[in-house]
């Protein structure tokens, strides 16, 4: 019984650690006075160092846990590791922001809350993921609330909430139709379940299921980019495709090889349209972060172009892609925070330069390397057509982003800022997008590693 | 006899009145109480699922879906509150777009 319960624990670790650093920040809130609370963002930082270090540790460890509904596996730590290295940068932009003190005794306990229900998802081997998922994007939908003045950020936080309990709903009955059907909520068998039923029972339980991921996928990002807070859409547009790519890689990749051309349809052409909308949507917009907003729509269909290739080449692309998109993103929202006198320094705009040209795949740059991968994957995968389109729309989205951020980025509103914590955010993205872009051998390597085994 | 069947017709009807529900109506207590109806249309059907398999998966899952659904009730509730407070409506078509 103890190993048992000691293999339970280990496998939800991660979790563990963040949600017990979290609960600990918010009894904080009895002893720190009000003025010193925005101090206690750096415990939080501590706490999310702490769980990436469980993770490094945790890795090539793979262990199932409660009867294997998680699986602690290279894959789920990936995609974990992805998860804390934005939810930090988010931290680092917010409190580069001075009027962004805000309560941390708060938001510190919000985040980790919702960077431990990534973990979950991507660690879940089981339909209980929904969990998970609802442990993401409730925490923040109410960081929406707290931030910024209140009659506009309340609004749209109960908004953005409305769409995600909805989105829970269908995703929940979905699942107990897939479980009627085939008479099992664990990961390893349910697609061959709904194949071999193929009654109608199971497809419309997988049908709502997907709708529903689809719903939360979009909703949760479109109303975070236009909350006034802005350092919480980084985490929201890089959460919503970690949790979406954990389920769907796991599923149809990892557990399913065998399936193979009967689902890749299914996803080929979702990626079409996403990456040909989402940039068309992202050439119609003026604003910055509207761009950015259209530009995650884009990127979510580069990623499908790795599940559509259905191996382990098309995983790892999607994993080294999903870092890149990481620190692009991130560095963005980085820059955009900077304040006047800053603007106008030559470095700040040639490290924007370099994000947005990593967002639009511009060789150096991460992007490019993880398009490379991407596409290579759909090549091998006979799925040529969606490779030269993946190029393509490339080229165009290029002209997008540069027209949408960078132009609008020298004229933009100025912000009082602190420098240094700024610049400590934008070190890493710049240091991350280079890294993934001139040394990719390593990186790709690792994200091979998460997607070939599991226990 | 009852069987599996009435059950999930039956959960099929609730989560139909739930979802006409989010859709029809405009304040957000209302969509807030739908939603909660198809939460709990999902909880019937595993819980009629998991009798006829036998076995505990569904009850299990139900329960999570009870936990899930009263903490949706609470933040829902909490920000419902907080809007009600600074616009003196719950409606959603008086909250305006994004600039309010």
């Amino acid at each position: 019984v103890g190993e048992a319960l000691l293999a339970d624990v280990t496998a939800i670790l991660p979790a563990l650690v963040l949600v017990g650093w979290g609960v600990g920040l918010l009894f904080l809130t009895l002893v720190v006075p009000g003025a010193r609370r925005a101090r206690v963002a750096w415990l939080g930082l501590v706490g999310l160092g702490v769980a990436l270090v469980v993770c490094v540790l945790r890795w090539d460890h793979p262990l199932g846990g409660f009867g294997g509904a998680v699986v602690l596996d290279n894959y789920g730590l990936f995609l974990s590791f992805i998860s804390i290295v934005a939810a930090a940068l988010t931290v680092l932009i917010a409190l580069g922001r001075e009027d962004a003190t805000g309560d941390w005794c708060e938001h510190s306990p919000l985040l980790l809350f919702s960077v431990a229900g990534l973990t979950l998802v991507s660690s879940a081997d089981d339909l209980i993921l929904f969990v998970g998922l609802e442990l993401f994007s409730i925490p923040l939908c109410v960081l929406m609330a707290r931030s910024g003045p209140a009659r506009k950020a309340e609004a749209l936080a109960l908004k953005c909430f409305l769409l995600v309990v909805l989105a829970s709903a269908f995703l929940i009955y979905g699942i107990a139709l897939v479980y009627g059907s085939t008479g099992t909520t664990a990961l390893p068998g349910l697609v061959e379940g709904v194949v071999d039923e193929s009654q109608a029972l199971a497809l419309i339980g997988a049908g709502l299921i997907l709708t529903g991921l689809a719903l939360q996928g979009v909703a949760v990002p479109f109303y975070v980019w236009s909350s006034p807070w802005v350092p919480v859409a980084g985490l929201a547009s890089v959460g919503t495709k970690v949790a979406a790519f954990a389920i769907l890689g796991r599923v149809l990749v990892l557990r399913h090889p065998s399936l193979g051309d009967d689902w890749s349809p299914l996803m080929a052409l979702p990626a079409a349209l996403a990456m040909i909308l989402g940039n068309a949507a992202a050439l119609s917009q003026e604003d910055g972060r509207r761009v950015l907003a259209c530009a995650g729509i884009a990127h979510a269909g580069y990623l499908l172009v790795g599940v559509a290739a259905r191996d382990e080449w098309g995983l790892a692309g999607l994993l080294f892609y999903l870092l890149a998109y990481a620190f692009a993103d991130l560095g963005v929202l980085a820059v955009l925070t900077w304040d006047e006198g800053f603007r106008r320094r030559p470095w700040l705009a040639a490290a924007m330069v370099l994000f947005v040209l990593s967002l639009a795949g511009v060789p150096l740059s991460g992007g490019f390397v993880g398009k490379y991968y991407l596409f290579r994957a759909a090549v091998r995968a006979d799925l040529t057509w969606l490779a030269v389109l993946g190029m393509l729309t490339s080229l165009v989205s290029a002209w997008a982003y540069l027209r949408g951020i960078a132009m609008p980025y020298f004229g933009a509103v100025p912000l009082p800022t602190r420098p240094s914590v700024l610049l400590a955010a934008l070190v890493i993205a710049v240091a991350g997008t280079l890294l993934l872009g001139l040394w990719p051998g390593p990186f790709f390597q690792v994200a091979q590693s998460a997607t070939t085994w599991s226990p | 006899l009852v069987t599996v069947t009435y059950y999930v017709a039956l959960s099929v009807v609730l989560f139909t009145i739930g979802l006409v529900g989010v859709l029809v109506r405009r304040n957000t207590v209302l969509i807030l109480m739908s939603v909660g109806l198809m939460l709990n249309a999902a909880n019937l059907a595993l819980v009629a699922f998991a009798h006829h398999f036998d076995h505990l998966d569904g009850q299990v899952m139900a329960l999570f879906v009870v936990v899930v659904g009263v903490v949706e009730a609470v933040v829902g509730l909490t920000l419902i509150v907080a809007v009600f407070k600074t616009r003196r409506s719950v409606d959603v078509d008086e909250m305006g777009s994004t600039e309010g």
